[in-house]
């Protein structure tokens, strides 16, 4: 049910040349994964992906929209043979794929049998707190975590770098450039 | 959006509690749902949606940008210098355990704390500030 909700949507995405609608159906997407994570018993993802895709993102892409144009070009015609070929060959790699892809649930998957049951009942005694998704992103793989913090890090000052402080710089320096022919 | 007064006294309404709620979800992440990441984006999100609502301007002057720059890499600082402490007091890089000398685990309790508490500041500071960076473009 849910799935086939995340279908229609993106079908929409697609079609639309809104932009603004197409973020508020990105917006409704995100809403839907996070959804489709609890139904899977996985919270803490569901809450990341409510909490940056339907809420942050959306109001991102709705800043970004502010800066250019809220209308889709339309695209130049092409044909689409090829694209399609490339689509459905991908699509049937995928699906071939899955067929490999161990049974969902089954407790003899090799996920369950490396470090997930160490985890499960040492937690416990080794780190003592409840939430084992806590303990096994905070300690046991903190290095993960630490790389993550960086990467957003990294990020912000990649995004700052890019349109944050130019405009103020202009205004404040205006004759550097001068400076620069000169030396 | 001066002429709007329903959303202004929503948002009136509702920004302490979005704002308790990150707090919430920072220092409950050892007990339920949640951790540094997730509080970060609410607290970020609070600061959002004040500034759609009351304007740049006065988001600016109470989170000013210099303090998300110092809150940005602080996180990161934060994490990494409780990896170095753990260093430094004999165990490796990132162990918690050796942080309290008498019981390893309320040393995990606390390397955990912190290092949520670093992740949250770096992903507060760093959602809020390209948020400026785009809000404060089209000006």
């Amino acid at each position: 049910m849910l799935l086939s909700l995340l279908v229609v949507t993106a079908l929409a995405v697609i079609r639309l040349r809104d932009l603004f609608a197409v973020v508020m159906l990105f917006g409704i997407y995100s809403l839907l994964s996070a959804s489709l994570f609890v139904v899977l018993d996985a919270v803490d993802v569901a809450f990341t992906e409510a909490a940056v895709g339907a809420g942050v993102a959306t109001v991102f892409m709705l800043g970004t929209l502010a800066l250019t144009t809220s209308r889709e070009k339309t695209p130049s015609t092409h044909k689409p043979l090829l694209p399609l070929l490339a689509v459905l060959v991908t699509g049937a790699a995928l699906i071939y794929g899955t067929s490999d892809i161990p049974p969902y649930g089954d407790p003899g998957n090799p996920i369950h049998h490396h470090v997930a049951p160490r985890y499960l009942e040492d937690s416990a005694d080794e780190i003592g707190i409840p939430n084992v998704v806590s303990s096994v992103l905070a300690s046991y793989r903190s290095y993960d975590t630490l790389g993550e913090t960086t990467v957003v890090f990294t990020a912000a000052i990649g995004v700052l770098l890019l349109i944050g402080g130019a405009r103020r710089r202009r205004s404040e320096e205006p004759p550097r450039p001068d400076h620069e022919e000169d030396a | 959006m001066k002429q709007y007064s329903i959303p202004r006294l929503i948002t009136k309404l509702l920004l302490p509690l979005i704002l308790l709620f990150a707090l919430y979800v920072q220092f409950h992440g050892d007990f339920g749902p949640g951790g540094g990441f997730q509080a970060g984006v609410i607290f970020a999100a609070g600061f959002v949606l004040y500034a759609l609502v009351y304007g740049l301007d006065n988001a600016r002057r109470i989170m000013p940008p210099w303090l998300l720059r110092v809150g940005v890499s602080l996180g990161v600082l934060i994490y990494a210098g409780v990896g170095v402490a753990g260093m430094l007091l004999g165990g490796a890089f990132l162990d918690y355990g050796v942080l309290d000398p008498h019981d390893p685990v309320h040393g995990q309790h606390l390397g955990i704390l912190l290092v949520e508490l670093g992740v949250g500041i770096t992903v507060a500071a760093v959602m809020v500030s390209i948020f400026y960076a785009f809000a404060g473009r089209g000006r």
